[in-house]
């Protein structure tokens, strides 16, 4: 099918503001974005980049804007998305060239919840046992690949790039639910002020554009409820 | 699970106040209380009687009620504060420069406290039955 690709292009060396570029592309229905961007690149413009790793929606390199909605682009394909397409970079991060954003302010915010087991007991001989029930609290929230799908379609974080964000959050909710864990003081004191936990305004949008289904929003609140009721 | 603090150090950043927190707790437990006031005020005031007929002299009978003072008085409070935090929320959202953002905040927390000030000045500090007798000696009250 034939179909037409707008491109939100950037190249700061050359043009100083971002311009759309359209490409004309000879797609399959079962094509993914992706397959459509790498055509692009390798047969039509070189110049286009993007990142992209494993293609198989588990690295999370290659979250874009794609018709308004933020997606993983080797997770969609063409047949669902009709026959326009526009592809721009996630927003509220700093674009660095065409689709490649920089993502430092998004990895500083997972860094400040102590996104690691803390534990200073003793370790034990084996592993440290947990139940399959204790295991299941949490299970949701390991399903994050750090795309920043979530976090880029906050429109708190478009606007107040000091918010953690919530892939900050659902990442701290994965060891704070941990029964293995003892760490959730220190992460609550990251958390529990002005600029985390309570500046999420319930929009939704983390939940709605996460490509891994986890129920962001809900995480938020599980935090929230840690942060309120959970040292009493 | 909830955490025990093992040390001071630990148990001080347990017992912190926060206020963000307690404003959003506030903005829930106001919201609710807000629905239950909002719609008695409707009742009392346009099923109760048929909006048509309340004229001065029902208002300022309503006002001398104490139960009305103290009604009104927590109508007013709660969303004075429940809409202010709310605007607060957005300007602290969306004014990005601190100073713009400080100001303002100064600009909606003196509108505010006008506003509330006149409204329990209103509600507390007058007597209407006087005032109606007033009221009805001017000519044509």
């Amino acid at each position: 099918m034939q179909i037409t690709v707008k491109i939100k292009r950037f190249d700061p060396e050359k043009r100083p503001r971002p311009y759309w570029a359209e490409y004309p592309v000879e797609a399959r229905p079962e094509d993914r974005v992706l397959d459509v961007l790498n055509y692009i690149k390798w047969e039509l413009d070189g110049s286009l980049s993007y990142r992209r790793s494993c293609a198989h929606g588990i690295c999370g390199s290659d979250a874009m804007l794609i018709n308004g909605v933020n997606r993983l682009a080797c997770k969609l394909l063409v047949k669902d998305l009709g026959r326009s397409i526009s592809v721009e970079p996630i927003r509220g991060l700093p674009v660095l060239k065409d689709l490649i954003v920089d993502m430092e302010p998004f990895i500083d915010s997972y860094r400040a919840i102590l996104p690691y087991l803390i534990n200073d007991d003793p370790a034990p001989a084996a592993e440290r046992l947990q139940s399959a029930e204790e295991r299941e609290r949490f299970d949701a929230s390991t399903k994050c690949i750090l795309c920043a799908c979530c976090t880029t379609s906050c429109p708190v974080f478009w606007t107040n790039g000091r918010y953690l964000g919530p892939a900050a959050i659902v990442n701290a909710h994965r060891f704070i639910f941990d029964s293995r864990d003892q760490g959730t003081a220190q992460r609550l004191q990251v958390l529990n002020q002005g600029n985390g936990l309570w500046r999420c305004r319930t929009a939704y949008n983390c939940t709605e554009s996460c490509p891994r289904d986890i129920p962001i929003t809900q995480a938020i609140e599980e935090v929230r409820r840690e942060a309120l009721w959970g040292h009493s | 699970m909830a955490v025990r603090a093992r040390t001071l150090e630990q148990a001080r950043e347990l017992y912190r106040t926060n206020w963000e927190l307690v404003w959003w707790v506030f903005m829930r437990v106001s919201g609710l209380a807000l629905i239950f006031l909002v719609f008695g005020h409707l009742f009392f005031n346009n099923i109760q009687v048929n909006a048509g007929d309340i004229d001065y002299d029902y208002v300022a009978s309503r006002f001398s009620r104490s139960w009305v003072k103290v009604y009104d008085s927590f109508l007013l409070g709660l969303a004075m504060l429940h809409g202010v935090n709310g605007l607060r929320y957005s300007v602290e959202d969306y004014i990005k420069r601190p100073a713009r953002r400080f100001w303002a905040k100064v600009g909606l927390f003196t509108a505010a406290s006008v506003i509330f000030v006149l409204g329990v000045m209103t509600l507390w500090a007058f007597t209407y039955e006087e005032m109606g007798e007033a009221i009805r000696a001017l000519p044509g009250g």
